[in-house]
């Protein structure tokens, strides 16, 4: 998955953050912004101040400067961690004696100064652009260990034509190149093959940022790929436009990251997902280039050939402009939230309002381990009678109501349109989730369970400080399954983890973050307290294989959005048996036989 | 995880085993009242309260599956689907237990008293229901008891409430439920009662499978059944029945629950209160129809003595762990989960590999008492011996019997004569000591008797003795049939023994438990334990018998010979006396008046053919080797015999014709 940080650093309109509406840096090297070993902004973090209370630092989020009384207790009682005693901080800077030379093709070097295209092969840019965000990828950079294998060089082409440029030199001197956008993946997609002995070039697209034109006659905009997620809502907000695909990352993905992995945003029920949104796509491969002759709405041509790039993981060549729908904005806006007796009458429900066909624009059911979770990351309260009016929700729904505080789970809302159907679509909501025993919950719960999207992978940096490994893994699975899969899925690596000599109970938690007509998509949380443990990352790894497997037994997907990468290949003969595999292995050796696109994902 | 790998231990003796606690001493220290009213809360799966039984057949009656498979019916007999919901509502009322607590806690007064007169003890292993207590909580738990008398699951119940355990749900058969008073009694203390044989019925494998995989989805109750179907009338394993089994791993197949735990149970009698009925059955007299005035009939045996009763809880064994790498999950994502679905070849040899290894633990952990290796010795001396003798020969039987791993429950500090002459009082009724000399009782010899009478009666105390024999088999079964074989092969190579091996596995499959495909690691056991016994040696592709191991040797050989004449024999019949129209009916009066005629000529010494058990077994053998055929004709089956294979099976078995390269070889 590609992903470019903030060129434009601006913050999600949506979730009322600060704006710095200045370009903080056109330069290339990005990195100056972002953490090197961590996710984000280096400038936000989660902290336990002096004081031992929790903070999140820097003034980009909502969350930003504010004090978390409760997040201390949570993270101690559910990963037996201790705030004062076991500490695990992070190597401060990177070792650049650990990182292999650059393994530079003269040749290529000479052709590509020759058009002028900017390069670098200084250790920070090659080393940032090793790794995506999978625990194994930021452990090694926090204990300063770096990769075995990193980019020999770096470049940034400024526009389509570059592109084709380096990509013919790339196949005349038989380099290897690695596209890459955002840097968000989380399936060891941009880990450089150990194995590959060419030179491997990082091709950066974060220079490719502009939109290119806007037709407002056909709702749609031309971009270049390499424009990061936020900017492109940002500038398409300026004209009164969006095209509401907003994947968590999209603080830092980019454009032809979702492209080349299926992306999915949180959305998707209004706007679709990266597939719905696509109408033309500008690819260039060792073959040359592919794109489609016209713009039409749907085409019966044989085949989708869009359908060989979206998915492809960086294998087949680099994405450089897409043609994608927009959307005026909405309206009006609203969040939500209700409360459900337990998990299962929440599945119920959203299985109901999928069958209904009325969605909100995205709809999440989050566990009780989830919502247990929200409630430590809520700031310090202001006001007594905010804290009242709190007091007096929790007696309603627990006394009154008698749900069990153990039992009970949250689906966060949030509704798009014109104010009056709004309103109507909300009342058919909340009627379904009466049939289900749900409660609504207010406005405010909902919001904030959407700022935690965003603030929530932060949070892994917190625990590898105090000895907590961390990672979300998803899939998609039939309805009838929800249940079962989660069920198990949670009790499998409750079970992997003792039997691998995990000393403390591992935090395990779901949540059912998009619904579709014949299943949901699920999302797994999953935590646990290293301590004496030898290989942490390893054992990790271990439990996240059985919990696939069992996410497979259990008749999910291997993946709904986040893609196969390196890390679940093993897996993609058994989901697309031999003869689909075969058949994309021939695209990829017509398209590239030799290997230029040669990240190793997927196949 | 509980036991992923279930024979570790290469070396049977190491095989540790729980202690035993006697639940009647305590009951002859209190009140039966007491018991019978005292507080009864058993933990549960997860915390989950009982189901009332009414809410679990409407649970049954609106499952998906059972919807199917009624719209299905209703389509294929163009009968209205209201209809054939009535009909699966009738099976279900039919078949649905109604566990009532009043009726266990009169069962609980009741069977104390009849316990107490019966039993000298009842010994249960403590650790063993510990480990039930917790597997209860975390997982559907099935029951999988031994199967030896219809006090089986009774006392399972009782042991249950006993220890406070949840109570289980059982699958009877039909039979039961003739039985008005009791039929009910058994229903409101858990029992399920099933039709013996339902193959082609639809509508009612719905009903039934539904209302079991409902009970151990909610993990309602523990589900208990018996592994072999049926009581084992000759107290030898029968070969387990897999339907129940695949029933109860489906939901786990399925991802409905995360696993399912197995609880291999052995109970060990020292006396069966069926024991002679059971050879009058064998021996063709037709078991009386369980009724309830039978059972009052049945009042004699209560001033008899039966001795004492160990039941072991075996070590849960999780299906989620023995499944694991052997079936593939996944082939159940592509059909929605309630249509039914006949399991695939993978998922049949996976449920039947497990139903032969759950055998074997029950096997494994059944108590031994003095007296079976006391009649293993005396059947092969059915002419009598000297006490001294017989003392000596069971000491020595005893030492084999431990090296190959027999739970054995020999007494403590007690000199030997006294524990030998303690179990011929106690089983008075089969044999009998005169002058020093032992000998079974073998028929009255008064009066006037024809010699088919005096046959009979011999026949009777064969058999009864021989269901104590049986009881020892599973320790010696593999060591003796590769004695057979060192016996039978041409040479003592290795290859043409394990050939020999393989060819009396594959006879004898249906008689003892031999897990199809696992000849090969049946064989390494037999030599393993013979070799560490001193009795053979294997000398470069050699298998050769050591001079000590003579007597060991013969002494396997001679376990198994009545089973290897009796099944030539039964060859002999197909060959010489078999007619065309032989029906399947008929064959077994026909074979057993055969081998009358042989005895009372004096051609046969062997009275074992007479059971009917083994006459079934010999011709499932013949069926399965294809030497004989069933033919459809009108709506009999008859018995089609290929003389020429019939014969060259009796001349191996016979060791007379070299085994023929078994396939199986791969040494």
């Amino acid at each position: 998955m590609f992903v470019c940080y903030g060129v434009l650093v601006m913050l999600h309109p949506n979730i009322g953050l600060l704006l710095n509406g200045f370009n903080e840096h056109l330069l290339p090297t990005r990195q100056e912004i972002m953490k090197w070993n961590g996710w984000g902004y280096s400038d936000s973090k989660f902290l336990f101040n002096k004081k031992g209370q929790a903070e999140f630092t820097g003034k980009r989020y909502r969350l930003s400067g504010m004090i978390l009384p409760s997040l201390q207790d949570w993270f101690e009682n559910t990963f037996g961690a201790s705030v004062k005693q076991h500490k695990s901080p992070a190597t401060p800077s990177l070792n650049a004696g650990a990182l292999p030379p650059a393994n530079l093709n003269e040749a290529f070097l000479q052709d590509l100064t020759a058009t002028g295209i900017p390069f670098s092969h200084e250790a920070d840019d090659r080393v940032f652009r090793a790794h995506g965000h999978c625990l194994h990828e930021i452990f090694a950079l926090r204990e300063g260990r770096g990769f075995q294998r990193v980019p020999d060089m770096v470049t940034w082409p400024n526009c389509h034509n570059d592109v084709v440029k380096i990509v013919e030199l790339a196949c005349k001197h038989n380099v290897c190149v690695i596209p890459y956008g955002g840097g968000t993946s989380v399936t060891g997609a941009l880990e450089c093959p150990p194995e590959e002995m060419r030179c491997i070039v990082s091709l950066d697209t974060s220079q490719m940022n502009r939109i290119l034109w806007i037709d407002e006659k056909n709702l749609v905009a031309r971009i270049e790929a390499g424009i990061i997620g936020q900017d492109l809502e940002r500038l398409l907000n300026e004209g009164g436009y969006c095209t509401g695909h907003e994947p968590d990352s999209m603080e830092f993905s980019s454009l032809g990251g979702w492209v080349a992995t299926r992306a999915s945003g949180m959305k998707k029920n209004v706007y679709g997902n990266i597939e719905d949104l696509v109408v033309h796509i500008k690819v260039v491969t060792p073959r040359g280039v592919m794109e489609k002759s016209c713009q039409g709405p749907r085409m019966s041509t044989g085949p989708d050939v869009h359908h060989f790039i979206l998915g492809s993981e960086g294998t087949l060549g680099v994405v450089t402009e897409v043609t994608m729908k927009i959307r005026p904005i909405p309206e009006y806006r609203k969040y939500g939230s209700v409360v459900f007796p337990n998990f299962e009458a929440g599945v119920a429900c959203l299985r109901e309002v999928a069958k209904q066909r009325c969605a909100p624009a995205s709809i999440r059911l989050m566990d009780n381990e989830q919502f247990q979770f929200g409630h430590a990351l809520k700031p310090q309260v202001s006001s007594i009678f905010t804290s009242f009016v709190e007091g007096l929700k929790k007696f309603y729904i627990t006394k009154f109501k008698g749900f069990d505080p153990h039992q009970l789970c949250v689906a966060t809302l949030l509704f798009e349109g014109d104010r009056e159907r709004v309103l109507q679509h909300e009342k058919q909501v909340y009627d379904i989730a009466a049939k289900f025993g749900g409660l609504a919950a207010g406005e405010d719960n909902g919001q904030r369970g959407y700022i935690l999207t965003f603030v929530i992978a932060y949070l892994r940096d917190l625990g590898l400080d105090y000895y907590v490994v961390a990672e979300s893994f998803e899939t998609s699975v039939p309805w009838d399954r929800v249940l079962d899969l989660c069920r198990n899925v949670k009790e499998r690596i409750i079970r992997e983890c003792k039997e691998r000599g995990v000393q403390f109970q591992p935090l395990t938690s779901c949540r059912v973050t998009q619904t579709y007509d014949a299943g949901a998509c699920v999302y797994f949380y999953f935590a646990f307290n290293y301590r004496g443990l030898a290989d942490p990352v390893h054992t990790y790894e271990q439990v996240e294989h059985a919990a696939r497997d069992e996410i497979l037994a259990n008749g999910g997907s291997l993946s709904h959005h986040h893609g196969v990468g390196k890390l679940r290949k093993e897996w993609m003969k058994e989901s697309i048996s031999d003869v689909g595999l075969g058949m994309l292995r021939s695209v990829k050796e017509y398209v590239d036989p030799d290997n230029i696109f040669g990240n190793r994902n997927l196949l | 995880m509980a036991s992923t790998t279930l024979y570790s231990q290469r070396d049977p003796m190491l095989k540790k085993r729980d202690d035993f606690e006697d639940i009647l001493e305590e009951r002859r220290n209190s009140s039966d009242l007491k018991y019978a009213v005292r507080c009864y809360a058993p933990v549960l799966y997860k915390g989950l309260t009982p189901c009332k039984a009414n809410m679990l057949k409407s649970m049954v009656l609106q499952s998906d599956h059972l919807r199917y498979v009624i719209n299905q019916v209703s389509q294929e007999s163009g009968e209205a689907p209201d209809i054939i919901h009535e009909e699966a509502s009738v099976i279900l009322e039919e078949m649905a237990h109604r566990l009532k607590i009043s009726t266990v806690r009169f069962f609980a007064f009741t069977l104390t008293k009849a316990f107490k007169t019966l039993f000298q003890h009842i010994c249960v292993n403590e650790e063993g229901i510990h480990r039930l207590q917790q597997a209860i909580q975390e997982h559907p738990v099935v029951l999988l008891p031994s199967h030896r008398s219809y006090m089986d699951f009774l006392l399972m119940s009782y042991i249950l409430y006993t220890y406070d355990l949840a109570l289980p749900v059982i699958a009877a058969g039909m039979d039961f439920m003739g039985m008005k008073f009791i039929g009910e009694m058994l229903r409101m203390s858990g029992a399920f009662f099933i039709r013996r044989s339902f193959g082609g019925d639809k509508l009612y494998w719905a009903v039934f499978s539904e209302y079991v995989k409902t009970m151990l989805r909610n993990g309602f109750a523990p589900i208990e059944f018996f592994l072999e179907g049926t009581r084992s009338r000759t107290c030898k394993s029968l070969t387990p029945k897999i339907g129940l089994l695949n029933i109860v791993m489906e939901p786990f197949f399925k991802g409905e629950v995360f696993d399912v735990h197995l609880v291999p149970i052995s109970i060990s009698y020292e006396r069966i209160l069926e024991e002679s009925l059971y050879a009058r059955e064998l021996l063709g007299v037709p078991k009386p129809k369980e009724s309830t005035s039978g059972l009052l009939k049945a009042r004699r045996i209560l001033s008899e003595n039966y001795g004492s009763i160990h039941v072991y809880f075996g070590q849960p064994v999780s299906i989620r762990s023995l499944a694991q790498d052997k079936v593939n999950r996944c082939k159940y994502n592509l059909v929605p989960r309630h249509i039914p679905r006949k399991p695939t070849k993978e998922t049949q040899s996976f449920v039947t590999d497990t139903a032969y290894r759950i055998v074997r633990l029950q096997e494994d952990s059944m108590v031994l008492k003095p007296w079976v290796l006391m009649a293993s010795i005396l059947l092969q001396n059915l002419e009598g011996l000297e006490l001294s003798l017989l003392t000596e020969q069971t000491l020595w039987l005893r030492g084999l019997a431990q090296s190959c791993g027999a739970f054995l429950d020999w007494p403590d500090h007690t000199p030997s004569a006294k524990v030998v002459s303690s179990s011929l009082a106690l089983h008075r009724g089969l044999v009998c000591v005169s002058g020093g000399r032992v000998s079974l009782v073998l028929g009255e010899p008064q009066g006037l008797v024809t010699p088919e009478e005096a046959l009979f009666n011999r026949a009777v105390s064969v058999l009864s003795c021989a269901s104590y024999r049986n009881q020892i088999l599973h320790v010696f079964i593999r060591p003796a049939i590769l004695a057979v074989a060192i016996h039978n092969a041409a040479s003592s190579k290795k290859d043409e023994v394990f050939n020999c091996f393989s060819f009396l596995c594959k006879m004898f499959s249906d008689e003892f438990i031999l897990c199809p495909g696992d000849t090969v690691q049946d064989f390494e056991e037999a030599c393993y334990l013979l070799v560490k016994s001193g009795s053979v040696q294997t000398l470069q592709q050699n298998i050769v018998v050591t001079d000590r191991g003579q007597s060991t040797l013969s002494f396997l050989n001679g376990l198994l010979e009545s089973f290897l004449q009796g099944y030539q024999v039964v060859c002999q019949y197909f060959c010489e006396e078999a007619c065309d129209s032989l029906t399947e009916k008929q064959y077994i009066p026909a074979v057993r008046s055969f081998a009358v005629k042989l005895i009372l000529a004096g051609n046969l010494r062997c009275y074992e053919v007479l059971s009917s058990d083994m006459q079934k077994n010999a011709l499932a053998a013949l069926l399965r080797l294809g030497a004989v055929s069933k033919v459809k004709v009108a709506d009999q089956v008859t018995l089609k015999v290929n003389k020429l294979a019939v014969n060259s099976l009796e001349d191996t078995l016979g060791g007379r014709l070299p085994t023929q390269k078994a396939v199986l070889a791969r040494l």
